[in-house]
């Protein structure tokens, strides 16, 4: 049974973890575009600042000029808001980044409507969808600080192509454990269950712990699945879970359409069908009002997990 | 001059592609890879090298046919170009395995930042290399072309150039039609830049501007390059029709004769 250590946003992980990297690696520099305290690049902006270039406002400028400094045998890290980091810079991801093949780490802060009262416009909930469909791209969402801090670490010292790292910005339990195995493109099993299986990915694997206790009350056996590395995506641990389980219930903050539902469906779908349900946003922009109140109004809550997994496991 | 034949003849060849802006670029690129820039052909990836980012990829055929003549590949690979399975595509592309190519590159905008982050990354290694970037006079109206302009004087990049091919020309019309880009050189000096302006088709005026560039000032250097487009085949010249067409082969055919007329040296006793 996993335990809160303390709520922690992801973005301070990730900060961590860039600083580590760059610690470890001369080659890492940071990019910032006005914003670099709130997407957690401060820490590394103050270790290093002769390796740190602020660029502005001006995204589209951030990215390619990233690709440049990969093509010169930099390590650059890019981090600002997802909804630009993602959106406003596809197309110099798609050509500059993406096509030339270079190791650019893109970090999506404010990902998800836990972002709370900035409401839709900085509310990210298309970016899976968007940068899972480029060629080349590794896309990661850690489920919790510790793990963020990790994964981050490894894409920049281990990866050697382009990476999204998506992260939120509202303090959420960390209780994943630095020791933990943890490979880019392996899922993790958190807990056992033969029911069904939740496959949850960022904030939303916490939610999927406590929605599986829940089931547990009224002997329903969930099995809970961390997928932080949404593309390569673990391919094994899915087609064992429909076999073994009959049904996958996925967790996403994010557009179901297109984004990790569609991810896991895609594969359960050529491998091994079985009754699914997603959970997500379904095709409609996020608002203002407290993350937690944003939560259960869309469904992405503990409670509406435990309601889904059971009429799920009905269609079986 | 033979750089422009062979231009003409991959674009025979493959069908398709720009020939008005790859004829009129012909003597910027003979300059720089011929007088300007430290490369070595047979050592592609040497980490010293100046660097060419052509952000204008549709204009590869003139990049392909003067890396090709600089010994880079081949000759004979030209006329595989925008082929199924050549190293020569339609817009340039590393992952094909050219060697010389510099950037995979084709979507307006972008490699004028790239040449940005290369111009950075050699500053932060202290190391002597200079990026030259060819950019279009219509791309100018890329917004981010700008965003690049204003981090480039920022961070005094004097180790990178642009080139601005200036043929007042783009697929709809004249770029002054399509949205003008004037005053130019006032834009760039705004934005922090040193500012040279020549005449793109004249190989002695080009060299010459290319040697007063201060690469130590603190200033990153832009040359407007007055080019015409589809320079050296009387009969297209200035003529947008020809940015983004090929020659059919009785075309190039005219068109290699036009060229070989247009060089035949005046007053010459032989």
């Amino acid at each position: 049974m996993y335990k809160n250590k303390g709520d922690k946003p992801t973005k301070s992980g990730f900060g961590e973890g860039v600083h580590e990297a760059a610690r470890q690696n001369k080659k890492v520099v940071g990019i910032g575009a006005d914003i670099t305290k709130s997407v957690g690049m401060n820490l590394f902006a103050d270790s290093f600042p002769e390796r740190f270039i602020s660029m502005g406002i001006a995204e589209q400028n951030c990215m390619a000029a990233a690709a440049g400094m990969a093509l010169s045998g930099k390590i650059p890290v890019f981090a600002t808001y997802a909804v630009f980091s993602a959106m406003r810079t596809t197309d110099q991801i798609r050509i500059s980044v993406c096509y030339n093949n270079v190791h650019v780490v893109i970090g999506g802060a404010h990902a998800g409507i836990s972002v709370g009262p900035d409401g839709a416009t900085h509310q990210a909930l298309e970016d899976i969808a968007i940068m899972r469909v480029m060629p080349n791209m590794t896309v990661i969402s850690p489920c919790d600080a510790t793990q963020a801090k990790i994964a981050t670490q490894k894409a920049i010292l281990e990866l050697n192509g382009p990476v999204y790292i998506r992260f939120g910005r509202e303090a959420v339990p960390d209780f994943t454990f630095e020791v933990q195995e943890f490979e880019i493109g392996l899922g993790q099993q958190l807990r056992t269950g033969n029911d069904l299986t939740i496959f949850a990915t960022g904030h939303m694997v916490w939610e999927a712990l406590q929605a599986a206790e829940i089931l547990s009350k009224e002997n329903i056996s969930a099995r809970v699945v961390n997928i932080h590395t949404i593309k390569p995506i673990d391919e094994k641990i899915i087609i064992k879970a429909a076999k073994e389980t009959g049904a996958i219930l996925t967790v996403e903050e994010h557009q179901v359409m297109g984004g990790f539902g569609s991810a896991v469906a895609e594969v359960v779908v050529k491998h091994h069908p079985v009754p699914m349900e997603m959970i997500g946003m379904n095709d409609q922009f996020g608002e203002s009002g407290q993350p937690n109140e944003l939560m259960e109004k869309y469904g992405l809550s503990a409670e509406n997990i435990v309601l889904k997994a059971k009429q799920l496991i009905q269609r079986k | 001059m033979q750089i422009r034949q062979d231009v003409v003849r991959s674009l025979a060849a493959a069908g398709s592609g720009h020939l008005g802006g790859s004829l009129g670029l012909a003597d910027v690129f003979t300059v720089l890879y011929f007088n300007m820039m430290n490369h070595q052909p047979e050592n592609p990836s040497w980490p010293d090298r100046d660097r060419l980012v052509l952000s204008i990829g549709h204009v590869a055929p003139v990049l392909y046919a003067t890396l090709a003549t600089a010994g880079y590949f081949p000759k004979e690979e030209l006329l595989t170009l925008r082929k199924l399975g050549s190293r020569l595509q339609g817009h340039p592309g590393r992952d094909h395995g050219l060697a010389g190519l510099e950037l995979s590159a084709g979507s307006l905008g972008q490699g004028i930042s790239v040449a940005v982050g290369m111009a950075i990354s050699a500053k932060m290694d202290k190391k002597k290399h200079r990026i030259f970037c060819i950019n279009g006079d219509g791309e100018l109206q890329e917004g981010s072309v700008w965003e690049a302009a204003m981090s480039a004087a920022h961070y005094k990049l004097d180790n990178l150039t642009v080139i601005v091919d200036r043929n007042k020309l783009q697929i709809d019309g004249k770029v002054s039609d399509v949205m003008e880009i004037e005053p130019l050189k006032e834009k760039w000096e705004a934005f922090g830049w040193e500012v040279n302006e020549c005449d793109g088709n004249n190989i002695a005026e080009i060299f010459q501007t290319f040697e007063n560039v201060d690469y130590t000032n603190g200033k990153p250097t832009v040359i407007i390059a007055n080019t015409i487009m589809g320079k050296g085949v009387k009969s297209i010249e200035n003529d947008y029709n020809w940015h983004g067409k090929a020659p059919s082969t009785a075309e190039a055919d005219q068109f290699i004769r036009e060229l070989l007329s247009a060089n035949k040296p005046q007053n010459s006793k032989f």
